[in-house]
């Protein structure tokens, strides 16, 4: 589906410093059943976030109503495991349309990059510095921008480049998606297919 | 020449190379189950678009079924519907689909190679970050995102950057009681779940020379467990032998012209790779996790290391602790087992069963444990009735339960309560991955089997 167009995104911003957050707890399992793309940012961080009895956990950092924002900062190797988009789609629906990370697993990068939340992978040493300046100022505001690629912390101008190949920048500035692409190239598929063995 | 295997593979798939960006890449086999491909044909719907090669995908449902009287309707509402979606979708777009009650219905990982659907040099996509395991056979085969699997349907193709490359060598002899599910647990407790990220690997060495195809599927399968996008291994005699005569296998004339290519996938003397990893079999022991991450792995006989002296934050270590349950330094032999688990696409296959068995062979399981034995698929079902591991783990106190996933990922009624501890020969021992709360202890057969039999981690060696 194509999806919003993404530009420069500046935003208050959540953090949750732990490293490898993987997708089973973005989403837990037995919340995939649905056979529509509604309502996963409800169980984002299900397990995280409720009790048994679906009272919130006050102690997770999306229930403390001092942080918000469309920003989520992760820790280290965010989006390891299962493949399930279902974890980029809960993301996306909560609410966020970046995720920062020192480092990001595979698939959940490319699962981001197909539903329009983008990922921006950073330094160890600057994804320290957005912690901290959340930390000490809560409203402190994150610019993304994506024809530059570069992320700011505002208030104290701590900058630092990121990378996206050109293909999926175009891609994301202008909310289009593979898809769109390869119909206009269905031709050079199919000459490709008929020249295969098996 | 001096390509990889990896490369000569990857570079007969692309379509297109795009400046600056992935390539169009072609995928020859795709497999959809349930849970991630609903949403790929609704795309489709809205988007008025077909599938343009339905004889290239092929539906097994696996996620969500149940493991008891499966010819009753299923009981859970949406896992009906997505069961039913799969169906309809399959029927809608001309897409073979073995739902359950077919005989050739079972882990789609499992399936696949049985039915001889996967084959050397092809490249392999499915909604499911195990879809590594069919680069057993020197197939490229990784798991993608439900946008991906829309893809696939429509033209056959999805968007990637190359990968980079990484060899791991594993080379002498495994010991007594070591088994593939050790090794695979012993490279990413050595690489950590992020240490591959980026690349594709390939194992090579006598190990994996001398291994299974089962062996084999069980290494490339935990490949995603690294971070690895997927793992292969060249294709050779074993490779050849388990493929003849599959169902969907090529026969005669075209059979012998496909071994005669798939014998030339093979990494060149002077190709390189970004990076190349080398083991001793010697150095490796029956394994177990201790933490809530596949890395978070280590030899049976030794002692949870001290957070100091792992790699990451010493508050994620310590989390993962406490969720376990477990300290710094304890032995994990002796720990109390509540469940155990033997199944999954990692380790369902009669090699898996037949290794069960190897243990619990004139034994009693222990009366307190809650076992789950699930075969992967209706062949592996057969098969351990065929060969008589049925009336061993009957025996034995066991019961043999219907093919699907099951308690590797809990979507059905196979869930582990909170709090309890259950060793699983699957691959992930995430927070709550066998049911809310549950605590996870991945491991081989072998251990699995020696656990359900005292109650407590055993060490497999004691009872061989």
């Amino acid at each position: 589906m194509a999806y919003d167009k993404f530009n420069i995104l500046t935003s208050t911003a959540v953090p949750l410093p732990l490293e490898n957050v993987d997708t089973d707890q973005i989403i837990p399992a037995r919340f995939l059943k649905a056979t529509e793309r509604k309502g996963f940012g409800d169980n984002l961080f299900r397990d995280w976030r409720y009790n048994n009895d679906d009272s919130p956990k006050e102690s997770f950092v999306l229930n403390n109503p001092i942080y918000s924002g469309k920003i989520l900062v992760g820790g280290k190797n965010f989006g390891s495991g299962s493949s399930r988009e279902h974890a980029a789609w809960a993301v996306y629906d909560y609410g966020f349309r970046c995720v920062v990370s020192s480092f990001f697993a595979d698939i959940f990068r490319n699962n981001c990059l197909n539903v329009g939340v983008l990922p921006v992978q950073v330094s160890t040493e600057f994804s320290e510095q957005l912690f901290n300046a959340i930390y000490d100022d809560p409203n402190t505001e994150i610019e993304v921008n994506l024809p530059n690629q570069t992320i700011t912390i505002v208030s104290t101008g701590a900058q630092e480049s990121f990378e996206i190949n050109s293909y999926k920048k175009e891609n994301m500035l202008n909310g289009f998606d593979d898809i769109d692409y390869l119909q206009n190239i269905k031709g050079e598929i199919e000459s490709f297919a008929n020249g295969l063995l098996l | 020449m001096n390509k990889t295997l990896f490369d000569k593979v990857w570079d007969s798939h692309v379509v297109k190379k795009i400046e600056g960006g992935p390539d169009v890449f072609f995928i020859d086999r795709h497999f959809i189950h349930e849970v991630t491909s609903p949403v790929a044909f609704l795309g489709l719907k809205t988007r008025g678009l077909k599938v343009l090669y339905p004889e290239r995908t092929f539906a097994t449902a696996d996620h969500n079924t149940p493991t008891i009287n499966q010819h009753l309707p299923v009981q859970d509402p949406l896992s009906a519907n997505q069961l039913k979606a799969l169906e309809d979708n399959s029927k809608e777009y001309g897409i073979s689909h073995w739902g359950l009650g077919d005989k050739k219905n079972g882990i789609v990982h499992v399936v696949g190679p049985e039915n001889g659907i996967t084959f050397p040099g092809a490249t392999i996509v499915c909604g499911d970050s195990h879809t590594s395991t069919h680069g057993a056979f020197g197939a490229i085969a990784f798991g993608i995102g439900t946008s991906e699997v829309e893809m696939v349907l429509s033209t056959q193709c999805i968007m990637q950057p190359k990968p980079k490359k990484m060899r791991i060598n594993v080379n002498g002899q495994l010991g007594k009681g070591v088994t593939p599910k050790d090794v695979a647990l012993y490279i990413i407790s050595q690489l950590t779940t992020s240490g591959a990220t980026g690349y594709f690997v390939e194992y090579a060495g006598d190990v994996f020379e001398s291994m299974t195809m089962e062996g084999r599927m069980t290494v490339c399968n935990l490949s995603i467990e690294m971070g690895a996008r997927g793992g292969m291994i060249a294709p050779d005699e074993t490779t050849f032998a388990y493929l003849k005569g599959k169902p969907l296998s090529l026969k005669g004339e075209e059979w012998n012209k496909a071994v005669a290519h798939w014998k030339t996938l093979k990494t060149d003397a002077n190709a390189t790779f970004d990076k190349e990893l080398t083991f001793l079999a010697s150095d490796i022991e029956p394994m177990i996790t201790y933490g809530t991450n596949p890395g978070m792995g280590m030899g049976i006989s030794k002692n949870i290391p001290d957070a100091d002296k792992v790699e990451g934050g010493v508050a994620t270590y310590k989390k993962s602790l406490e969720y376990m349950g477990y300290h710094e330094n304890d032995s994990m032999i002796g720990k109390k087992i509540d469940y155990v688990f033997l199944g999954s696409c990692t380790n369902g296959r009669i090699e898996d069963f037949r290794a069960f068995a190897s243990i619990v062979k004139g034994k009693k399981k222990a009366d307190h444990v809650t076992a789950w034995l699930v075969p992967g698929s209706h062949e592996v079902e057969a098969l351990i009735k065929e060969e008589g591991i049925l009336d061993i783990i009957t025996e034995a106190g066991f019961v043999l339960r219907q093919p699907g996933c099951s308690a590797c990922l809990a979507m059905n009624d196979d869930k582990v309560p909170a709090g309890k501890y259950a060793v699983s020969t699957s691959n992930r021992n995430f927070e709550g991955r066998q049911g809310p709360g549950s605590r996870t202890l991945l491991a081989s057969p072998l251990v699995a089997a020696a656990a359900a039999i005292t109650g407590v981690v055993t060490d497999p060696r004691d009872l061989l």
